[in-house]
């Protein structure tokens, strides 16, 4: 059988607590509650092992929580279609506890292969194979000192400088958007015509400073109500309308 | 012994791994398969019978030297070699899904299991018993894992049939039927 590995309990903990690090899931949970309680594996009596289930895992972390909260739903739905009535036909009613057994069943076969397995894995663990290294040792730190002199190095820093060349420099230029600006713009131009485009708000060599201030502009205020902002098709020609309700205001 | 069972020796020896029937038999152009295998009865044979510290074991696809298992605790007690660490259960048995499904990828081996295999099988890999063997056809293409010849070799096994097979395992599981296995 797999070692189990124990976990410190709490020591403040109530003295009934059962240790699920000692299971490897779920279905191991399961499985081991069905030998405890000498009950047939296909017939389960789902309503018992689904309450004792849920009695087990009230003590889980978060983490590993999940997987056993799967299984405990999973639990109750059959649980809850084992109540339901029956067709009088007993061809047509499937066991709801059917999937479940074949998980189980996989499940144990799978367990027996991990037995062997371990059998064999712990005897193969008393033969060595010549040369057989610890993985931690397989990387040798180089322990040779470095052969350089004080000069050595110094030349070659200053080979470095030479070859290096000057970094190009960019001159950042702050400047501030006018949004005010455009804004004012825009108003004055919508209150001559009803709608407009984007080529008449940005002339042809406009500086992105100004298409920014402008696109700024606008989406202030589409959000006031002032104007709606349309397109007839993607990648179209933009339409600002003066929006009716501001018109009406 | 044998010329051939020296050679065979001295290239056991010599290597830390399990070597193969076929790369044993190019060790020596002039030897059929047939020679090399009996010539390895033979080394195995003087081993055995002259009573030797090592011998000489099939497993892992191919041939190699190993140390008695009787001398395992000495041998670690003086610190010559040390024993690679046992798996955790979660390991072993994620490690016996894949040995039996594969290739495999990680949502079946997690529908198996009934928990999250992330972790296991990133510490598999980095131990070199499983490896990525290629990609599913579904959604996403997710990876599929098979074992290596390292997990033949940490396992004893000559090959992946020496498992047994599905059917062989679990008396629980004998004679069931179809009416609990239909889905």
């Amino acid at each position: 059988m797999i070692a189990p590995s124990f976990r410190i309990a709490d020591a403040e903990s109530p003295a009934f607590v059962v240790e699920l690090s000692q299971f490897t899931g779920p279905l191991d949970l399961l499985l081991s509650l069905i030998r405890d309680e000498h009950v047939d594996i296909y017939d389960i009596p789902i309503a018992r092992i689904a309450e004792q289930f849920l009695a087990r895992i009230g003590t889980l972390g978060l983490d590993e929580a999940a997987d056993y909260l799967e299984m405990a739903a999973r639990l109750l739905r059959i649980k809850a279609q084992m109540l339901l009535p029956r067709a009088d036909g007993e061809e047509s009613w499937e066991d709801p506890r059917a999937e479940l057994v074949r998980r189980l069943l996989e499940y144990q076969q799978m367990r027996e292969v991990v037995d062997l397995l371990e059998h064999r894995g712990e005897e193969r663990r008393h033969q060595f194979n010549r040369r057989w290294v610890p993985q931690a040792a397989d990387i040798t730190p180089i322990t040779a000192p470095l052969s350089l002199t004080l000069n050595d190095l110094l030349a070659a820093v200053d080979r470095v400088l030479r070859t290096a060349k000057e970094p190009t420099m960019h001159d950042i230029v702050p400047r501030s958007l006018d949004v005010a600006g455009a804004m004012t713009t825009i108003r004055a131009l919508l209150s001559m015509r009803r709608d407009a485009r984007w080529s008449d708000l940005v002339g042809r060599d406009a500086e992105p400073w100004q298409i920014l201030s402008v696109l700024l502009a606008l989406l202030e205020m589409a959000k006031m109500g002032e104007l709606r902002i349309t397109q007839a098709r993607p990648f179209g020609s933009v339409e600002i309308v003066r929006d009716a309700v501001s018109e009406a205001a | 012994m044998t010329p051939l069972a020296k050679l065979l020796e001295a290239a056991l020896f010599a290597a830390a791994r399990p070597i193969a029937l076929d790369a044993l038999a190019t060790l020596d152009p002039e030897a059929s398969l047939a020679a090399v295998s009996s010539a390895l009865d033979e080394l195995r044979e003087h081993y055995d019978v002259d009573g030797h510290g090592v011998e000489v074991v099939e497993q892992g696809g191919g041939w190699q030297i190993l140390t008695r298992a009787e001398y395992a605790e000495a041998i670690e007690r003086a610190q010559v070699a040390v024993r690679p660490q046992r798996l955790s259960a979660a390991s072993l048995e994620t490690l016996a899904i894949i040995a039996y499904r594969q290739p495999i990828g990680r949502a079946e081996i997690e529908e198996i299991r009934g928990v999250a295999v992330g972790s296991v099988l990133k510490s598999l890999h980095e131990r070199g018993l499983i490896d990525i063997v290629g990609r599913a056809e579904g959604i996403g293409r997710p990876l599929l894992y098979g074992t290596t010849p390292q997990f033949l070799e940490q396992f004893a096994l000559r090959h992946l049939e020496e498992l047994p097979r599905a059917d062989e395992l679990a008396i629980a599981l004998r004679g069931v039927g179809s009416a609990v296995v239909a889905e």
